[in-house]
Formats: structure tokens, sequence, C-alpha cells
């Protein structure tokens, strides 16, 4: 859907269709329509576009969803890894971002 | 978006004038709203709130306003602070259940990494309703009887919305750019320039003109230029792209091979740094994703710079 606007291919995307009763809540909140409903089922479309903002996992009443939700942010990671740095620890904040 | 829109919207995520981009969290009515009007919730981030009101004039809704402390919809959502519990709170504050006979309100659709629509009945009652991505498909969507096809449920990153970001980077990088010049004046004093203060000043600016080359090419040429540059990564696009506009400073600068080679791998590598950058301001990329790209081409960046500023200071020794 977004040509030319693909990134990993390898989401952290994690779908359990044993679990999944069908709701669509999934495909309503995913900003780029990863999920389709087939057969009363949601169906994992494209892996490839998600961007692990974890909307949907959260709002997966089934819990059939999980993801290792972020930010995919270079400053906001880069701030995540000095703030585990003892002295640099006062000045970055983890969840440092644009604010 | 219009032009005047980008323009506020640049001035505001520039951070000028902050404050008084926040407007009150509570309920607003939206024209003559009754007990039957539908209930359209969104954050406190003015520029948002204005947009609505404009989308939405000549309608009648109520409007709960969250508190996300003048921060637009996407980002509070992931910061965690347009959540389940704050809308909860604010349709109880507001006495929201006393206010329209429905149990329904609807949420911003990019609000999902934030707020649970199923946990929100649980805290306060009210069913959440996952609305379009765009405030401009809001009367659409409700006249459908709250229904969004995939085009309104879709992110899109068009050119101006790019270019856009692009300009806040651009501001909120002078501080580093300072910085960066007076470094170069200072290897420049070390090396090439001697003791001539006039040389100093010119391999100075040289060695700063390169940087800024590759920090343009970072902010602006990469985003601009995005699904048309080869190779997935952000870096990697900024890393090619810097190593071909690198060639401009260098044609016009560098006086010996060596030094235009030095010149090109610094801007090479200075493009590829932005570029990675730059990803926080996609609506595309992931943790993992910009995780594995820094952990891969930062090394990369370091390497490319450090070759290139021992080159540019050991051939004005030799
Ligand atoms: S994490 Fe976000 S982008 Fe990925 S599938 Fe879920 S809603 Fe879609
Ligand atoms: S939100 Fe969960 S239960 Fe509902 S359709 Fe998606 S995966 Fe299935």
């Amino acid at each position: 859907m977004m040509q030319g606007f693909r990134h990993i291919e390898d989401a952290t995307l994690d779908y359990d269709a044993d679990r999944c009763i069908g709701c669509g809540n999934c495909l309503a909140v995913c900003p780029h329509q990863v999920f389709e409903l087939g057969q009363g089922k949601a169906v994992c479309r494209d892996r490839g576009e998600c961007m692990e903002c974890g909307a949907c996992a959260l709002n997966c009443p089934a819990g059939a969803l999980q993801v290792r939700s972020g930010v995919g942010c270079a400053q906001a990671i880069l701030h995540a890894w000095l703030a585990r740095i003892p002295l640099l620890r006062r000045v970055f904040t983890p969840d440092a971002c644009c604010s | 978006m219009k032009l005047p829109d980008v323009f506020k919207t640049v001035l505001v995520r520039l951070g000028i004038g902050r404050d008084s981009y926040r407007i009150a969290p509570g309920l607003y009515a939206l024209g003559s709203p009754d007990t039957d009007s539908p209930v359209v919730v969104t954050c406190n981030f003015k520029l948002t709130f204005d947009i609505l009101r404009r989308e939405l004039a000549g309608r009648s809704y109520w409007l709960l306003v969250v508190e996300t402390y003048g921060i637009n919809v996407w980002c509070a959502a992931g910061k965690k602070s347009f959540t389940s519990e704050e809308v909860a709170q604010r349709v109880k504050e507001s006495n929201l259940d006393k206010v329209v006979s429905h149990r329904s309100i609807i949420l911003p659709q990019l609000a999902g990494p934030g707020v649970s629509a199923h946990r929100l009945r649980k805290l306060c009652g009210f069913s959440g309703v996952f609305g379009p991505v765009h405030i401009r498909d809001l009367p659409r969507f409700i006249d459908a009887g709250m229904q969004a096809g995939p085009e309104m449920r879709t992110v899109k990153f068009p050119l101006s919305q790019r270019l856009a970001v692009a300009f806040v980077e651009l501001y909120g990088a002078r501080k580093f750019l300072l910085w960066v010049l007076l470094a170069c004046l200072l290897a420049a004093a070390l090396g090439p320039g001697g003791f001539s203060p006039v040389k100093i000043l010119s391999a100075g600016l040289g060695a700063f003109a390169t940087v800024l080359t590759g920090f343009l090419t970072g902010v602006f040429l990469v985003p601009a230029l995005l699904p048309r540059i080869p190779f997935r990564a952000f870096a990697a696009k900024g890393l090619l792209a810097g190593a071909i506009i690198g060639l401009i400073p260098a044609g016009l600068l560098a006086g010996t091979l060596p030094q235009a080679l030095a010149q090109i791998m610094a801007c090479s590598a200075f493009a590829s740094w932005f570029a990675m950058h730059y990803t926080g301001s996609t609506p595309f990329t992931s943790l993992s994703g910009v995780d594995r790209e820094m952990r891969r081409y930062m090394p990369v960046q370091g390497g490319l710079l450090l070759i290139a500023v021992l080159v540019w200071l050991i051939w004005s020794w030799l």
C-alpha cells in the first residue's frame, strides 16, 4: 500500500489465529492495513508493513496479538542507549523524543 | 494540508510559543449538539483542535479534549499520555453520561497505540469507535454510520509532509551546526591552517561546508527523494546520496585527490547520520528496523568520518 515505503520485512508482530475471535479491532486501528478479515478471523496480509506501533495488540480483546512496540526513531533509540551508561543517565532519558 | 497549515505546523513543531498551543481539556460544543450528537475525542494540541473546528464547521458535535500536554495524537499515544485512563477520566469529569443519551465516543485512529477501546468501556461505560486517520474524513465516516474504508484508515506520507518535517530537523540542528563550525575551525588550526589566520579560516570553513552539504543531503534530499533512492535502510540511502553530492564540495574546494576523497567520505557519513535520524519523522519505520539499522551503520559512519578527518589533517602535515 505504501509503495516505496517499506523498511523491514520481519517485524516482531506475532499473531495467534487460534485465539482470534474475529472482532475486527485490529483492522480498524492498524495505520498500514496489515490485517484483513477472512472466514471470521483476522488474516495477516503483509507483515512487512507493520511499524510496531502496538495499536493492534492493545486493542485485541482476545490477546491474539503480540508485538514489541515502540517508536522507530533513531534519536529516541540513541537516547535509550545513552541512558544506560551510568554518568550519562542524568542527561538522557530513555523516552526522550520530540516533545 | 494547505500551505498556511504547513507553515503553522512547522512553527508549532519548532516549539515556538509552545504554551499558547495548548487548549484546556474538557467537553466543547461544536454548533448546537444535543443528546444524540456524536462525541469526538481529540488531543489538546491547538492546531489539531483548530483543524477539527474548521473541517467540521456547520456540524453539531461534542468535542471531548483530553490532556496530551499540547502534543499531537500520534506522538501522545506513542508516549502514553493519550491513554484509555486519560479518556475515561475526561468522560467522567465532564459528566458525559448526562450530556448524551448514547454510549459511544469516536477516537482518532492514530490514538490506537495508547487507547484500548474495549478497556475504555470497562473504565467508563462508553465504548470507543476508531474514526478515520484524517479529520477531513470524519463527516463522511459519521454519515456512513461510523464506517471507514481502507483508504480512510491508511497513513500516507506525501512530499509536502516529508518536507514540512525536514524543516523541523533543520531548526532542531542549529546548535549542533554551531558546534561543528567551531570544531572545524579548531581542527583547521591544528592541521591545514598552520599558523596563518586566513588559512585557518579557509580550511575550517571548507570543512564546515562539507559537513553542511552532508547535513542538507541527509535532512532534505534523502526525505524528498525517499522512495526513489535505492536501499531500505535510511542510513544506506544517506551514504549513497552523500557520496554523490559530496562530489560538489570535493570538486570545488579540494586541492588534492586525497583531500577530495576525504570530503566525499565525510559528506557521506554526515548524510547517512542525518538520514538515519529522519526515521523518527516517518510513519512507517519500526523499532526493530531502526535499531538494526543503527547497529549496522553507526560504525560505518564513525569509521568514514575518522578516516576523512585523519586524511585531511595528515595530508596537511606532510
Ligand atoms: S503494530 Fe501497528 S502497524 Fe503493526 S500490525 Fe499492529 S497496528 Fe499495524
Ligand atoms: S483484534 Fe484480535 S480478536 Fe479481533 S480480529 Fe484482530 S486478532 Fe482477532
